[in-house]
Parts: C-alpha cells; sequence; structure tokens
C-alpha cells in the first residue's frame, strides 16, 4: 500500500491504516493457499480414494506392505542421521565463528560460503559428487592410486549411506546460518556472572549455556531433518534403482509404466510425509514449552 | 472486525482459488473442420478427408504438431521428426523428449483442452493398454499390411517398431559376451548398468524378464530374473547409474543392459560397443503408437502416422536401428533397406513377449522385490 499523502486529513490516515495490516497479508494469504492449503487437501482427499474416486482405505493400509514401510525407515534414518550430524558439526563451526573477532577475515569468510553451500543443493550436488567420486572422478583416481580403493568410484555413493554424505554437504552450512544468531545472543556477561559464583568451565556450559541453547539446537535440527526429508532433486539426480526414499517413491507412483494406477498411493506416502513432519514439529513443540517452563 | 476482515479475505481467496481450480479450460479448438466440410477429429482413414493431398492441406492449415517423449537418438526420431518437417510445412514440437510412457498419459489429462496437448503417443505396452479410451481410432493406409497381433483391429493402436533385449557393451573395456552368466564374473566389477528402474521403465522391466528366462525363468515368472541383479549386485558387478548416450560414451557405464535398437545407435558414437542378444533368452518388445483423442492438431496428428506408417518411415526407424512392424511385408515388396536390414543383431531362438496379464504379474512381484534385491 501507498504511504498516505501527506496532505490527507488525519482520520483518513487512521481508517487507512486499519484495513492496512490484512491488505498487506493478502499476498501471502494467496501463497498459502495456493501453495499449502489447496496442495494439502488434495492429498488427503486423495489418499482415501480408490481408483474410480470413491472412499476407500486401501491405499492408506497399503502403506503397512513391507516396501513401503522399509522406505520409510531409510528416508527416516536418513534425514535424522543427516540432521544430526550437520546439527553437531554445524553448531560446532557456529561457536568457531563467533569465537573469532567480528571483523576477522576467518568469520566472514565461513559465513559467507556457508550462505552460499546452503543453498548448494540439487542436481548440481549431485552431479558434483559424482564428478568428485563417481566412476572417473578426481578424488576416485587418488584414492585408488594412494589406499588402493576400487578405480571404478564407490558404488555406495549411488546409495543411502551415499545420501547421507551427500546431505550433510548442505546441512551443515545451513546449521551454521540458523543456529550462529543463538550463539551470538549469548552474552559474555552471563559466563563471567557463572564464574564470579564460583562456576568451572563444565558447570557453565552444562548448567547455563546448553539449557539455554537447546531450544534454538533442536528448532536448527528439526529444520535439518525436515530439510532432508523432503529433499527430492539430489536423490533423484544420484539414484536410479530401487527408489529408497519417500520422495522417489512417490515419483515412481505417479510415472512408473510398468505398475500402473498407483496415482492415489502416491497421496497417501505424501500424507505419511505430512503425519511424520507434523508429529517431529509436536514433539518439538512440547520440548520447547517444557524448557521455556525450566526457564522461567 | 479485523479478525472478520481477514477471514472475509481468506474466504474471498479460497473462494476464488477453487473456481480457478475447477474452471474449464476454453475449448474453442475443439471443431477442427476442414475445407472440404470433414471433422479431422472424427476421421478415421485418409478417406475421410478425400484425397491424401486434401490430408496434407488440412495438417499444414494446422500448421503445428505435437510430440511428446521422443528423444532424438531413440529409434532415429531426431531424423524422423527433421524429415517429416522437411516434406511437410509443419512444425514440430517436442516437448520433453526424455519422460516415460505414463507421462504423455499424464500429459495429455493434465493439458487436455489447450493446444499444447500432446497429439501422438509413443507408448510402452502396459500404459498402451490401460488407457485405449484415451485414443482416436486411425487407420493408416498401410494398415492392412501390418500383421493383426501388432494392432487393434479397429485402429486404436498399432505396434510401430520394436526390438530385442540385449547387452551393450564396450569391447576395448571389457571382454567379449557370450552368455549373461558371463557379467557376473570379475572382468565387469563395478560395469552393469541397466536401463533405468525396473518397477518404472519399460526397459528395464524388460532386461529383468531377459535375466529371468536366460536363469531358466519364463514370462510367468521373473524371480530368476530379480535373483539374477541381486547375484550381480552381491558381486559388486551392478553399477545403479541411469545410462544415457552421455555415459556410455565417457565410459562411466561400459555394459548396458538395454533394447538393441539403443545399443546399436551407440555404436556409431563409440566403434568399439558391441550388441548382444542372448540367443536362449530374445525378448521382444513392441512399442504402441496411437492419436489423442483430444488431439489439438488432429489432422496434423493424422499424417504423421500415415508419414511413420510409409515405406519412407518405417525404414527411417530401420535406420535407427529398430525393427519397424511393416518389415516383413516391406522385404516381400523390397521396399526396405536391405542393407540396414542385413545389419540387425543375430536373433537365435524363439522370440518371447510377454502378454498383457503376464506384464502385470511380474510386475507386481517386482513393486514388492526389488527394492529389496537391490537396495
Amino acid at each position: 500500500m501507498a504511504a498516505p499523502a501527506p496532505t490527507a486529513p488525519p482520520a483518513r490516515t487512521a481508517r487507512r491504516f486499519s484495513v492496512g495490516p490484512s491488505v498487506g497479508l493478502l499476498p501471502f494469504l494467496a501463497y498459502l493457499t495456493v501453495f499449502l492449503i489447496v496442495p494439502t487437501a488434495t492429498v488427503l482427499v486423495g489418499a482415501f480414494q480408490d481408483d474410480q474416486g470413491g472412499f476407500s482405505l486401501d491405499k492408506v493400509s497399503k502403506l503397512n506392505d513391507e516396501t513401503p514401510v522399509h522406505v520409510l525407515r531409510e528416508s527416516l534414518i536418513l534425514s535424522f542421521s543427516s540432521a544430526a550430524v550437520g546439527a553437531v558439526l554445524g553448531a560446532l563451526l557456529a561457536y568457531l565463528i563467533v569465537t573469532a573477532p567480528p571483523t576477522s577475515v576467518l568469520r566472514r569468510v565461513v559465513s559467507a560460503v556457508c550462505g552460499v553451500l546452503a543453498q548448494f543443493g540439487g542436481v548440481t550436488l549431485a552431479f558434483a559428487w559424482i564428478a568428485t567420486l563417481g566412476f572417473g572422478g578426481l578424488l576416485t583416481k587418488v584414492l585408488a592410486d594412494t589406499l588402493g580403493t576400487d578405480p571404478n568410484g564407490i558404488s555406495q555413493l549411488y546409495e543411502l549411506p551415499g545420501l547421507v554424505l551427500v546431505y550433510t554437504y548442505f546441512q551443515i552450512p545451513l546449521m551454521v546460518i540458523v543456529f550462529l544468531p543463538a550463539l551470538e545472543g549469548l552474552r559474555p556477561q552471563w559466563r563471567e556472572a557463572a564464574v564470579n559464583l564460583g562456576a568451572t568451565t563444565w558447570q557453565y556450559w552444562t548448567q547455563v549455556a546448553f539449557p539455554l541453547l537447546r531450544p534454538a539446537f533442536l528448532g536448527s535440527m528439526l529444520l535439518l531433518f525436515a530439510n532432508a526429508f523432503a529433499a527430492y532433486a539430489t536423490a533423484a539426480a544420484l539414484i536410479s534403482q530401487g527408489s529408497p526414499i519417500l520422495p522417489l517413491l512417490i515419483r515412481n507412483s505417479l510415472t512408473s509404466e510398468i505398475v500402473l494406477g498407483e496415482h492415489n498411493f502416491a497421496y497417501a506416502l505424501s500424507l505419511e510425509m505430512i503425519v511424520v513432519v507434523a508429529v517431529v514439529m509436536s514433539l518439538y513443540a512440547w520440548l520447547l514449552k517444557r524448557t521455556s517452563r525450566w526457564l522461567s | 472486525m479485523k479478525v472478520r476482515s481477514t477471514f472475509v479475505v481468506l474466504v474471498a481467496l479460497a473462494a476464488s482459488a477453487a473456481l480457478a481450480g475447477c474452471a474449464p479450460p476454453d475449448d474453442d479448438k475443439k471443431s477442427s473442420t476442414t475445407s472440404n466440410g470433414t471433422d479431422a477429429a472424427a476421421a478415421t482413414s485418409v478417406a475421410d478427408f478425400g484425397t491424401m493431398d486434401d490430408l496434407v492441406k488440412a495438417a499444414e492449415d494446422e500448421g503445428e504438431l505435437n510430440v511428446i517423449a521422443l528423444p532424438p537418438d531413440w529409434a532415429n526420431y531426431g531424423n524422423i521428426i527433421k524429415a517429416f518437417e522437411d516434406k511437410y510445412d509443419i512444425t514440430v514440437n517436442s516437448d520433453q523428449p526424455d519422460v516415460a510412457s505414463q507421462d504423455e498419459i499424464n500429459a495429455a489429462n493434465q493439458l487436455k483442452g489447450t493446444d499444447r496437448a500432446p497429439d501422438v503417443f509413443d507408448l510402452g505396452q502396459s500404459v498402451a493398454l490401460a488407457n485405449t479410451d484415451l485414443y482416436a481410432p486411425y487407420q493408416v493406409a498401410t494398415f492392412d499390411e501390418i500383421p493383426a497381433e501388432f494392432k487393434d483391429p479397429d485402429g486404436a493402436w498399432v505396434n510401430d517398431y520394436g526390438g530385442f533385449m540385449s547387452v551393450g557393451y564396450d569391447s576395448d573395456v571389457v571382454p567379449d559376451v557370450t552368455s549373461l552368466d558371463d557379467l557376473l564374473g570379475p572382468d565387469f566389477k563395478g560395469k552393469v548398468a541397466l536401463n533405468g528402474d525396473p518397477t518404472a521403465a519399460g526397459a528395464a522391466f524388460s532386461g529383468v524378464v531377459m535375466a529371468s528366462v536366460a536363469s531358466g525363468g519364463s514370462a510367468d515368472d521373473i524371480a530368476p530374473g530379480v535373483d539374477y541383479f541381486k547375484r550381480l549386485k552381491d558381486a559388486g558387478n551392478f553399477l545403479p547409474v541411469d545410462p544415457t548416450s552421455a555415459t556410455i560414451e565417457s565410459g562411466q557405464t561400459p555394459v548396458v543392459i538395454d533394447w538393441d535398437y539403443l545399443n546399436a545407435a551407440e555404436t556409431a558414437k563409440l566403434p568399439s560397443w558391441k550388441v548382444f542378444v542372448p540367443e536362449n533368452a530374445a525378448i521382444a518388445g513392441y512399442y504402441f503408437q496411437a492419436i489423442n483423442a483430444d488431439a489439438p492438431h488432429p489432422a496434423a496428428a493424422r499424417l504423421w502416422e500415415e508419414f511413420l506408417y510409409s515405406d519412407e518411415g518405417q525404414n527411417l526407424w530401420l535406420a535407427g536401428g529398430a525393427r519397424p512392424v511393416r518389415a516383413d511385408a516391406m522385404v516381400e515388396a523390397g521396399t526396405i533397406d536391405q542393407g540396414l536390414y542385413d545389419a540387425l543383431p543375430e536373433v537365435a531362438g524363439t522370440p518371447v513377449i510377454p502378454t498383457n496379464e503376464q506384464t502385470e504379474a511380474m510386475a507386481a512381484y517386482l513393486a514388492d522385490n526389488w527394492a529389496k534385491a537391490i537396495g
């Protein structure tokens, strides 16, 4: 909304102000509707339909079959392990950055690089790894020459362990970005106060700093988890056999030319993903509530 | 008050979104009647247009043809499209050349009523037979020369070209392949790739059928094939990379299980690339050609079919290493390009063509077991 003209009477300005905020929200609400509410509703309805469009629990109960359960487990393992590795290493790196003086070149370079790498995902990242560790990759040759590993490349790159490694590549910098503000909020005065009261370094970390940082740490880790859980393009470019994670199984259900009529099963799988994220988020909210109660 | 106005905004938004979602697409292209009053979308043969020249004129009036999922290096489609454009005054819009058959049907449904919808399909067997209500029946001029088992009696679909499952390999990198069991040996460590995931792509599916038949299975029993790939993986020989011309030329995938016409096309770029069809397991597969019933360019779609099934179109497929469906009739009539026909890979033994029921049963088994065997 344009700012009110300086000549406008004060009464008009006041009236415009009361409409302003909701009008300003419009684009956001439109965005939410198109990209969140409509798709979620479509998924919800589709998951409970059979191929003819009638109500049915078939597709949802099919989630209990061996393959979808196996794939869900792999997806959770991948998301959790890459989030845990990313969170721990990212937090350590963030701490190193925070302890450097604000003007130091190292600090500025590392945070700038993290900003770039956190967004370096998708097909480009997959190809970067293939060029590094795949067949004829740069590192593959070095490793084969020095350590005597397989000169044909490491086939685990195209499987789940490879995905954990590749995901960590964008999880660590993302953790640095989202966790840095929390670490910066940790005031030196608190440490001085603790030391004045006779606390050791260990006591300061375990009884003051960790409890203060825990909500931010868990929140960041949740973000990393969701980030890995929903990531698609990197995995799609790397993995061509077996659809080992949920986003790839959804793709397969939609586009397979061998197993037909699985569209509604794709909806059921999406519903499962929504439920998983909802559970993780409620868990986080509950943890946060506990932590804040303890703090107050 | 404020809460309420926000709520009103939300409702209005939701309503407008719902309306936009429901509004039927503009349908002004529906009745494309030609100059002599023929409804091109209802034409079932060239006679409905009058003569071949009338069909050409109607198609050139439309001026465009939308094709989908036709990779330029697949069965010579790059040259086929070019030859069609050179011959007629029609622009071919080749959309998403690398997608799978099901994507063609998805695109037809999603773009239905727009002028971007695909006009013609080139489909794998299961997808083709599951969507027959989407096709417009049309009998090309050479319809009678196509064997009955390769067409729908009304011409809703017609097989177009086919081939046999094969093993392509770089003879500079690996020893000559004489049987599928060779691939389990130590010379093939980390070198054997399959063209796609067999639970998703037709070529990979037929590759597993081939492995099955070669290892004592049949078109009714694909389990030995899955077991073969499990052994291949346990030996460290299976390379889980999706092979393309690029991976073959760069040496990433020195052994590729794929249709013989796709493997044969690689030999032109990589002379040491050889093609082997196992003699005890000749798995044949034909693709299905059909016209979209809602084609935005119905006359051009029909002209495209006439072109594909003409001697010229069939020989163009042959030039891509594929076996055109009219091959036998053309050999008899002497219209086939004999040099190209003789250059096709040697195939011995009875060809196996899985029926639709067999394919469905095998697909169900694969959906449950492939990820376990290979994951």
